[in-house]
């Protein structure tokens, strides 16, 4: 089987969601990559390194500065003429883009796939993850989003793949890009981060939560995140919500503080490896999946927690 | 302009779903059902573009058993003006919705439709793109803020690294993220109200639509359970643990 996968990439550098992506890929066949941006040439060649890396494909235009889904769908759709499978990752970028593709060669999409099964079967997550469908697919082409903690990350280096140029197609002329509020952060992405401390509703304001959360996560490397309600307050952006509806997460260790958690919650967080709640409500939820808990005071906890690392 | 929104029927998102023992699929018997919650974020959003004036009528839309009337009279109670149940009783994929809802809008010619991101059921994340791709519209995902001018439609959308936002030259598809709006609850003087709204009944036939998965579901699973843990009784304790698992030094 011939797959093609698409690269995400910003500020040059390919996300880490596509090497896992990719290593789904090679689980069905030979990997192709579509690279599509503007002056994209140096992530082209850093795709090519991906270990199993065969064609890629690059679409460089102008238009394709901020890879609308309208412009870089029928260039996928174009390349699936000799692909059987497409991938994406499970990102906002994926999430946009894949379904377009799916209806325009009409074929059902397998959203956020766990695993490959076989050429046609895979598991994927349904209610918030609280039930592992096997679905096999009937149609001749697949269209996939890959869950990112799902799948190990294939190798930056050691691919010998050959770029050829993609016809970049035009704008359609139906949506542009205004402008964009990029958070930055020196912490590490909350999808790859080996730690992370997520806030709840618990911290009460934005000035208490960064006044506990942050130096903590600085103690521990860690990436912040935060449950649906902090975020709604405007404790923290809405690029830190963990959960069904936010970001899958799973760190080797996640700390919930002041989080109850709610099954959208866990569903973001559940396959962490090492979860520990930090609660003042001893039947809190979050103590049926945590693997350490301290019922108490997040108030009084954390900042002695600080201290003391 | 008008609107049309797509609303859908699904367990209550209070409701911790339960797996049938013989793997067939998740026990919907008896377990209360709900508008799909970003299905009310985007009739809310639709009653709001009407208020200020953007748009003329809202229509409702939904696919579904006939058990979605009640949720179509909720979105008719919110403020919706008049809704349309495509009746069956077969699950239908988000491929075979986007295609029914392609055929409503040819026949209502809406400006703007609104969807929810994502159905908590089978949390697919797709329908909406896909009737965009459908219609040849562009679109406005995971949408957090919604402004409308003219036909023009500018969305704020909530991207893993923040906040981006697009214009789209309308006609389009927008749809919602959890913190467009926060709904209304249909007053009890609306819901009487919305019980003699109009609602017509079609199916997916009416529309040429067929309705057959092309995804068959082998089995469902309950995923593996995590045990609970430990206690630990003080924080000093904590900061044992943490250093036992190599995180902290
Ligand atoms: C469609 C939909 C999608 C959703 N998606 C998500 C999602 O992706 N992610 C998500 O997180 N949620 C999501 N939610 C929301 C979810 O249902 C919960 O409402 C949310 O997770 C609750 O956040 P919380 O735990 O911070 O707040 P709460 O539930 O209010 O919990 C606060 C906790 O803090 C504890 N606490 C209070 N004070 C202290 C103190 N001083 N010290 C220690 N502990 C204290 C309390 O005991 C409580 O357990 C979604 C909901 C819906 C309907
Ligand atoms: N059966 C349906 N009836 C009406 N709207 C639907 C239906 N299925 C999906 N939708 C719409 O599409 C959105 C995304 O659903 P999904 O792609 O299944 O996650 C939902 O929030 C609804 O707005």
């Amino acid at each position: 089987m011939k797959t093609l996968v698409l690269v995400e990439h910003e500020g040059g550098a390919i996300k880490d969601a596509t090497l896992a992506t990719v290593t789904a890929a090679s689980q069905l066949g030979d990997v192709d990559l579509l690279v599509a941006g503007s002056g994209i040439g140096s992530v082209a060649d850093a795709a090519a390194k991906i270990a199993g890396a065969g064609t890629v494909h690059v679409a460089d235009g102008a238009h394709l500065e901020h890879q609308l889904a309208e412009d870089v769908a029928p260039i996928i759709v174009a390349l699936m003429g000799d692909h059987d499978a497409f991938l994406a990752s499970a990102t906002t970028t994926g999430k946009n883009v894949a379904p377009r593709v799916a209806a325009l060669l009409d074929v059902m999409q397998i959203s956020d796939i766990l695993s490959v099964e076989g050429e046609d079967t895979f598991t994927r997550p349904i209610y918030a993850g609280n039930a592992i469908a096997t679905v096999r697919s009937k149609d001749a082409k697949k269209v996939i989003t890959v869950r990112g903690t799902a799948f190990d990350k294939a190798s930056r280096e050691g691919g010998s793949g050959s770029v050829s140029e993609a016809d970049a197609g035009a704008s359609s002329g139906k949506s542009s890009f205004v402008g964009a509020e990029v958070s930055k952060s020196e912490r590490p992405e909350l999808t790859s981060a080996k730690v992370i401390v997520s806030g709840g509703r618990a911290l009460g304001s934005s000035e208490q939560f960064h006044a506990l959360i942050d130096p903590l996560a600085d103690k521990l490397g860690a990436g912040v995140g935060a449950s649906r309600a902090a975020v709604d307050a405007g404790y923290a952006p809405n690029d830190y919500q963990v959960g069904q509806t936010g970001k899958i997460v799973a760190p080797e260790v996640y700390l919930a503080i002041g989080i109850s958690g709610a099954i959208q919650h866990l569903a973001g967080m559940k396959d962490s490896k090492t979860i520990i709640a930090i609660n003042k409500d001893e039947e809190a939820p979050i103590f049926q999946v945590a693997d350490v808990g301290l019922v108490g005071d997040l108030f009084k906890i954390v900042p002695e927690l600080t201290e003391k690392l | 302009m008008k609107l049309l929104v797509a609303v859908k029927r699904v367990i209550d998102y209070n409701v911790k779903p339960r797996v049938k023992m013989d793997g067939s699929g998740v026990d919907l018997a008896n377990v209360k059902m709900s508008m799909n919650p970003f299905d009310e974020i985007a009739v809310e959003e639709a009653i709001r573009l009407k208020e200020k004036g953007a748009a003329t009528e809202i229509v409702a839309v939904s696919i579904g058993p006939a058990k979605a009337q009640e949720t179509l009279r909720t979105a008719l109670a919110m403020g919706a003006d008049r809704a349309i149940l495509v009746q069956t009783e077969e699950e239908v994929e988000p491929l075979a919705v986007a295609k029914i809802l392609k055929g409503i809008v040819d026949e209502e010619q809406p400006g703007l439709v609104i969807l929810g991101k994502q159905a908590i059921d089978d949390d697919s994340n797709q329908t909406g793109q896909m009737l965009a791709a459908l219609l040849g519209w562009p679109q406005g995902t995971f949408a957090s803020k919604v402004e409308v001018a003219g036909s023009d439609v500018t969305v704020t959308r909530e991207v893993d690294g923040g906040l981006e936002t697009v214009k789209l030259n309308g006609p389009a598809i927008v749809t919602t993220d959890l913190r467009l709006n926060e709904p209304r609850y249909a007053s009890l003087p609306n819901i009487m109200k919305a019980k003699s709204k109009p609602l017509a009944t079609k199916s997916p036939g009416d529309f040429g639509v067929d309705v057959a998965p092309r995804l068959e579901t082998l089995k469902v699973l309950e995923p593996p359970k995590r045990q609970a843990g430990v206690k630990v009784g003080s924080v000093d304790e904590l900061v044992a643990k943490l250093k036992a698992l190599g995180v902290a030094k």
